[in-house]
């Protein structure tokens, strides 16, 4: 069954008219920063602004089985004419530089420092957050089957693995700098132990999750420990780790910008924002901030894609589009 | 008839897990005073032994009490902390209940403007189609930037209406907190099965009626865990948030401080308050979900 709801020609007529009234408005005198921001010009931004509600919500009715696409594009369209709006405001009404940048100015200052960004994403992301991430997460995995066999243990770890998700645990940066120096190892210090204890703390849950039926029938196949923890148990646990590696990505991500505020060399984007920001040059804040959000949604669709893949078989998988 | 007494579930779980949690307890203890050995060992042969005749009790004591350690030991940390509370008046800088309470402050206001954020976003979004498409995606990116990132840039902006102190870390706050509350109450709310929802339509209830009187009840288990990670999320977001302002007062700006002063025992205490802190906060959090929902576990 092809897309249904209200009228594709009309809905396709009313984005595309929006699309070319948007571009005139923009680049007509009207919406230049020498005009004055008066009365003409809110009616016409927020005659425009009704236009394109409307159309968003028109694409949004749309319903049937091909309609994810539809979906996703009206999430696309949203986002286009925010930055849209907050392009055309910020140039009409003069805000200054240092407080609101327009998206042009972002992109050019991106484009500008692109080999000073570039550096910094290595230092961070590739250096800190990577390894920092890929230790902490086969830390607490290794962890929990190694006390997979000892409830006892499992019974006090897991109350205080818990009560860990409550501290701030970024607070243990400057202790990292102390004991591991200003460079990177310190910022995958913190990142190591932030991503612990949630896998360690999936995993465990994800080892319980086989069910009974199917841990008989191994038994009945007088399949040993490591036998049914590899056919059985491990490809059950595969959905939590998953789940807990794409929550690691961000709070990798955001444990090796916190850590470079507590002192870094001079690269790094945690250093580049804080030390840029105390300089008000706040174009190149949003840079870092727009390479930093880049990172953290491609790092999630990465893992979404592996998780497909792997877990194709899980509920939760499959019931996405 | 069974007429065994049951304990209370308080003291059943104290019973089952009060052991293993003791004992792990106490090998974290051994292990911390082992490594403040290990650790410090260098650090006091070189400056505190160097002239002397040492045995290795003395190294161990000497370990354990040193000024400026690699690792302090349980005990130092514990004196430092009853020192700083008790030792200075309460408006003094150096009294850590004054940096606890600004902290508190901006984490508990940040905590309320999130969770009503949260719930209004995602009473809008259960009801609007447009804004459940086109919405949601956006909110789950915007957890992906590392929002604590945006703290300058936000300490900027509102710096510039006039706003500082509490409100800006609030915001921050605000920003970390409001997510899981967004997205569990869209879970929750959505989570009446569907012949409870047609009944209120045989009623003709309206939308709100609907949402008094079945979506809301039906999400408050979903509620109170996400107030519990938002509490600590608003906690994160306060203590970063004092850093970029030149760490003025605050568990953050104290943690801070301590690193530029290479004041180890100060950054530990500090680190305890914070970590004792976020344990009263979401212990607060599950004891306002069980005053709540407890008529509901009798049922």
């Amino acid at each position: 069954m092809s897309p249904t709801g209200t009228g594709g020609v009309a809905t396709s007529a009313m984005v595309v008219a929006s699309f070319l009234l948007g571009l005139v408005f923009m680049f007509s005198p009207l919406a230049s920063p020498a005009a004055p921001v008066g009365a003409l010009f809110w009616t016409l931004t927020a005659a425009l602004a009704a236009l394109v509600a409307v159309g968003i919500r028109r694409v949004a009715a749309i319903r049937g089985t091909g309609s994810g696409f539809y979906a996703s594009m009206t999430a696309v369209l949203f986002g286009l004419w925010i930055l849209y709006f907050w392009q055309l405001l910020v140039v009409a009404a003069e805000v200054p530089r240092v407080l609101l940048p327009s998206p042009a100015l972002i992109v050019a200052s991106l484009w500008d420092n692109l080999s000073t960004l570039g550096r910094d994403f290595v230092q961070t992301v590739v250096k800190a957050v990577l390894v920092g991430w890929a230790l902490g997460c086969s830390l607490g995995f290794l962890v929990a089957i190694a006390i997979d066999r000892m409830p006892f243990l499992q019974r006090g770890l897991l109350p205080i693995a818990s009560l860990t998700s409550a501290i701030p645990l970024v607070g243990v940066a400057p202790i990292a700098v102390m004991w591991f120096g200003f460079e990177w190892p310190s910022k995958a210090a913190v990142v190591v132990l932030m991503t612990f204890f949630p896998m360690l703390v999936s995993t465990l849950a994800g080892l319980q999750a086989s069910q009974r039926l199917e841990r008989e029938l191994m038994h009945s196949y007088a399949a040993s420990y490591l036998r049914t923890l590899w056919s059985l148990r491990l490809p059950s646990a595969v959905p939590f780790m998953f789940a807990a590696l794409k929550v690691n990505a961000s709070l990798a991500l955001i444990g090796a910008i916190v850590a470079e505020f507590f002192g870094s060399p001079t690269t790094g984007l945690g250093f580049r924002i804080s030390t840029e920001a105390l300089k008000m040059n706040m174009t190149l804040v949003w840079a870092a901030v727009v390479v930093a959000a880049v990172t953290g949604t491609t790092a999630y669709a990465l893992l979404s894609r592996l998780e497909r893949r792997v877990a194709f078989w899980h509920p939760s998988v499959r019931g996405r589009k | 008839m069974d007429m065994t007494l049951k304990r209370g579930p308080v003291a059943a779980a104290l019973g089952r897990q009060g052991a293993p949690i003791a004992v792990v307890l106490v090998l974290i203890g051994l292990v911390w005073y082992g490594l403040a050995v290990a650790l410090n060992a260098q650090g006091a042969i070189e400056r505190n032994l160097a002239d002397l005749q040492w045995t290795w009790q003395d190294l161990v004591a000497t370990t354990w009490a040193m000024e400026r350690p690699v690792l302090p030991a349980p005990h130092q940390v514990a004196i430092d902390l009853w020192g700083s509370i008790t030792g200075w008046p309460l408006n003094s800088p150096r009294n850590l209940l004054l940096h606890t309470v600004v902290t508190a402050e901006s984490t508990l206001a940040g905590f309320v403007m999130g969770t009503l954020l949260g719930l209004l976003l995602s009473i809008a979004i259960v009801h609007s189609r447009t804004l459940d498409r086109a919405l949601l995606p956006w909110i789950v990116a915007s957890q992906s930037v590392p929002v604590l990132a945006i703290a300058p840039i936000v300490l900027v902006i509102l710096g510039s209406f006039g706003l500082s102190g509490v409100a800006p870390k609030a915001v921050i706050a605000m920003y970390l907190c409001f997510f899981p509350v967004t997205v569990a109450m869209v879970q929750g709310l959505r989570s009446p099965q569907i012949i409870e929802t047609e009944m209120l339509h045989t009623y003709a209830a309206s939308s709100w009626q609907a949402l008094w009187m079945l979506r809301l009840p039906a999400s408050l288990p979903f509620l109170f865990p996400a107030l519990r990670v938002g509490v600590a999320a608003s906690l994160v977001g306060a203590m970063v948030a004092e850093l970029p302002t030149g760490a003025q007062a605050g568990l953050g700006a104290r943690l801070l401080t301590g690193s530029y002063y290479g004041q180890t025992i100060q950054i530990w205490s500090a680190l305890v308050m914070s970590a004792l802190l976020g344990l009263v906060l979401t212990a607060a959090m599950a004891g306002l979900e069980h005053l709540v929902l407890r008529s509901r576990r009798q049922a």
